[in-house]
């Protein structure tokens, strides 16, 4: 509610500046604004610029160091002895005084000492309210000020807001790379967590998995074994059938797209497969576990085979069916954008249309072909809705596809979903699991990457 | 449509014979009526301004516009006294025959070696490796490019400088060896040095192919062909010997053009 208001005025503020700026900057010449050095609107933006950002940055830190402070100083406030609490307990009374000041439910009857700081956290939270508001407001202002203080005629205002804009774009990139970086450092110290507990090797090579730990020491049957081999099987296998799938489908529409499809044609098609990759993956989840899982094993039986209805084979053709409109959408541009002068020389020479695209057009466009079919593989690779409704959950190591089989992400999700404690080997296991997964696909896209930067360079 | 009063379109013992070629993009007409032959072992260099309909035609003497969409071409072309417009010839049989070079060097992104092989292999022209070594290797020495380029041969083409790309795509052209080949403005992106040694090249290739170049550069069409066709508008203007174009032309338009008053 306050912090509408807080952006409220700024904004209003911002508005006042831009006016200001403009009219200050247009009665410097005289009206005549061809003596400016930048437009007028320039002005009037350097000087709204400056009314707003220094009080939205200055409103940003005052948010996020507000709590610490009153908190700090309610807690200097109690008795030594409450002081002197272990920190969870202190967080604990700590939400009582929170509740109580805010008017909540509160655990217990508050005893005077809580009633005490309570109030005292009221008391601080208002005056808060109140500087926060003056000193962003006077901010603003101040910063307003001095900024209309500055317009001339001939103020660079133009490269002045130009360079204001390109700071702001860059740290718009920079808030980016900060999140993935936190959230590489989140995976890292969770499942540094882990391998305190496990051992690194017994995680990347052990052949058992079965993560349900003891929760009381007197458990049957919980041994708690994280060898994660059979679970990168089983997502090597399902990948393997689904890139088996969509490689060769993928890439036969894309050339037809390309090479054969009338214009008339092309429009059509084109836009049916993108609608593949626009369904949500839990409608194939259910397509797979209800439709083609039941199939497969059918078809298994008719053969003789022994398959159980949720099957590596069921979640690996479906997901290729899924990642079918990624080969071949990648692979109709990269293929497009081999020039026409190369199949116009190679059916000078008196090739045909196949010769020429197995020939000239499918080698020249390869490279970016082979981007298509890796950033493909890390979509597959960290699939989860597919794979947790028709692959299952048993960690078999196997290489027949009619087993149920499970994956990196299935692992994840069902070793996370409901209550867990955060603090058991179970729990971190999903971190670990998500750190390689993380690892693969982030290698697997860099190689994607570099491959159709390489392929760029070629034709530019 | 050609006066044979002040043409020459036919000339005895022709190599390519075209009559009556008219041909429109999507209903939309650009060339009309085009007879003109083609001689044995000689030059004949097409010359008009942009847009007149010149590489529109020398496209239908292999039937390249057949790639283009909408395209339509009626008349009759004959190779060799064989109608090539016939639905019941091969374009690709065709274009074996008659080969291309374009304006823009359009190597594959092959190595020097795979570039010229590429013709020989795809039409079964030669038996095992040292046939094929020997038949690289004349295809860059008559294009002139064998000396320059014999110590990498595997490396790829697109790494030449613009003047050795045109020279190894007329080698390639040549490597499947055809009768007759066709030049479209194959100088215009090259630099004048580079443009002389493929002007030598195209004097030396008359021996043995019959050529059609298409160029915007009168100085070009002088120097190097025996024929010069001049196309305006979709039509032939006036068709002759090289020297009677340049120096009496007979139409004022050719005149017009050749002494730089439009075009």
């Amino acid at each position: 509610m306050q912090i509408w208001l807080i952006l409220g005025v700024i904004l209003l503020l911002a508005a006042y500046g831009y006016q200001r700026g403009k009219g200050g900057a247009l009665a410097a010449v005289s009206g005549d604004a061809s003596q400016l050095h930048s437009l007028p609107s320039y002005h009037g933006a350097y000087v709204a610029l400056w009314a707003a950002i220094p009080a939205l940055i200055a409103c940003v830190i005052w948010l996020s160091a507000e709590h610490q402070i009153i908190e700090a100083l309610v807690v200097s406030g109690l008795s030594a002895e409450s002081q002197a609490l272990e920190p969870q307990r202190l967080a604990l009374l700590m939400s009582d005084i929170r509740n109580l000041s805010s008017g909540d439910i509160v655990r217990a009857d508050p005893s005077l000492e809580v009633q005490a700081a309570a109030a005292r956290y009221t008391e601080l939270a208002s005056i808060s309210l109140y500087a926060k508001f003056a000193v962003i407001a006077a901010l603003s202002a101040i910063c307003l000020f001095f900024a209309k203080k500055r317009i001339a005629g001939q103020f660079r205002a133009r490269n002045r807001v130009e360079r204001i804009v390109r700071y702001i774009m860059i740290a718009a990139s920079v808030i980016a790379i900060l999140t993935t970086i936190g959230l590489v450092l989140s995976l890292l110290f969770e499942a540094w967590r882990f391998f305190l507990r496990v051992p690194f090797h017994d995680f990347l090579f052990g052949t058992h998995w079965s993560p349900q730990t003891a929760i009381r020491a007197d458990q049957v049957g919980a041994s708690g074994s994280f060898g994660a081999i059979p679970i990168f099987a089983g997502t090597l296998l399902i990948t393997l059938i689904a890139m088996l799938i969509a490689v060769p489908l993928g890439l036969f529409s894309a050339i037809y797209m390309s090479e054969y499809a009338s214009p008339r044609a092309r429009g059509a098609i084109k836009p049916l497969l993108e609608v593949l990759a626009g369904v949500p993956t839990v409608v194939y989840g259910l397509f797979a576990a209800l439709t083609v899982g039941p199939y497969v094993r059918g078809f298994g039986e008719s053969f003789g085979i022994d398959a159980s209805s949720e099957s590596a084979l069921a979640a690996g053709l479906v997901m290729g069916v899924m990642i079918i409109p990624f080969v071949s959408s990648l692979s109709d541009d990269v293929i497009n954008a081999v020039p026409q002068t190369l199949r116009d020389g190679s059916y000078a020479l008196g090739a045909t249309q196949s010769e020429t695209i197995r020939q000239v057009v499918l080698p020249a466009a390869l490279p970016g072909i082979v981007g298509a079919v890796l950033l493909a593989v890390s979509r597959a690779i960290g699939e989860t809705m597919i794979v947790v409704m028709a692959a299952g959950l048993a960690a078999n190591l196997t290489a027949n596809p009619f087993e149920a089989v499970t994956t990196v992400t299935v692992q994840i999700v069902t070793l996370l979903v409901g209550d867990q404690e955060f603090d058991s080997s179970k729990t971190l296991a999903a971190f670990a699991l998500g750190l390689v997964l993380f690892f693969v696909t982030l290698a697997l896209n860099i190689i994607a990457l570099k491959v159709v930067r390489k392929y760029r360079e070629k034709y530019d | 449509m050609l006066d044979s009063e002040t043409n020459s379109a036919t000339i005895a013992d022709p190599k390519v014979v075209c009559r009556d070629v008219s041909v429109s993009y999507s209903g939309k007409q650009a060339l009309f009526d085009i007879d003109l032959d083609i001689g044995s072992h000689q030059v004949t260099s097409l010359i008009g301004p942009s847009g007149c309909g010149k590489s529109t035609f020398l496209r239908c003497m292999n039937r390249m516009n057949d790639v283009i969409d909408g395209c339509v071409v009626t008349g009759s072309i004959s190779v060799d006294g064989v109608e090539i417009l016939d639905d019941e010839i091969d374009a690709v049989q065709l274009r074996r025959r008659v080969g291309m070079v374009f304006q823009k060097p359009n190597p594959f992104p092959k190595s020097i070696y795979d570039n010229i092989a590429y013709g020989p292999r795809i039409h079964g022209l030669v038996r095992g490796k040292d046939e094929l070594d020997e038949v690289v290797q004349t295809s860059l020495e008559r294009a002139g490019l064998w000396e320059e380029v014999k110590d990498r041969l595997l490396q790829p083409g697109t790494g030449l400088s613009g003047g050795q790309q045109q020279r190894l795509c007329i080698a390639r052209a040549i490597a499947v060896r055809p009768d007759v080949i066709l030049m479209d403005e194959p100088c215009s992106a090259l630099d004048p040095i580079a443009t002389a040694r493929v002007e030598e090249l195209i004097d030396e290739l008359k021996r043995s192919y019959s050529i059609v170049i298409v160029t915007h550069s009168m100085q070009q069409a002088a120097r190097v062909s025996q024929r010069t066709a001049f196309f305006h508008l979709g039509i032939v203007v006036e068709v002759g010997e090289t020297e009677q174009i340049f120096t009496n032309p007979r139409d004022e338009r050719t005149q017009g053009y050749i002494t730089g008053r439009y075009g």
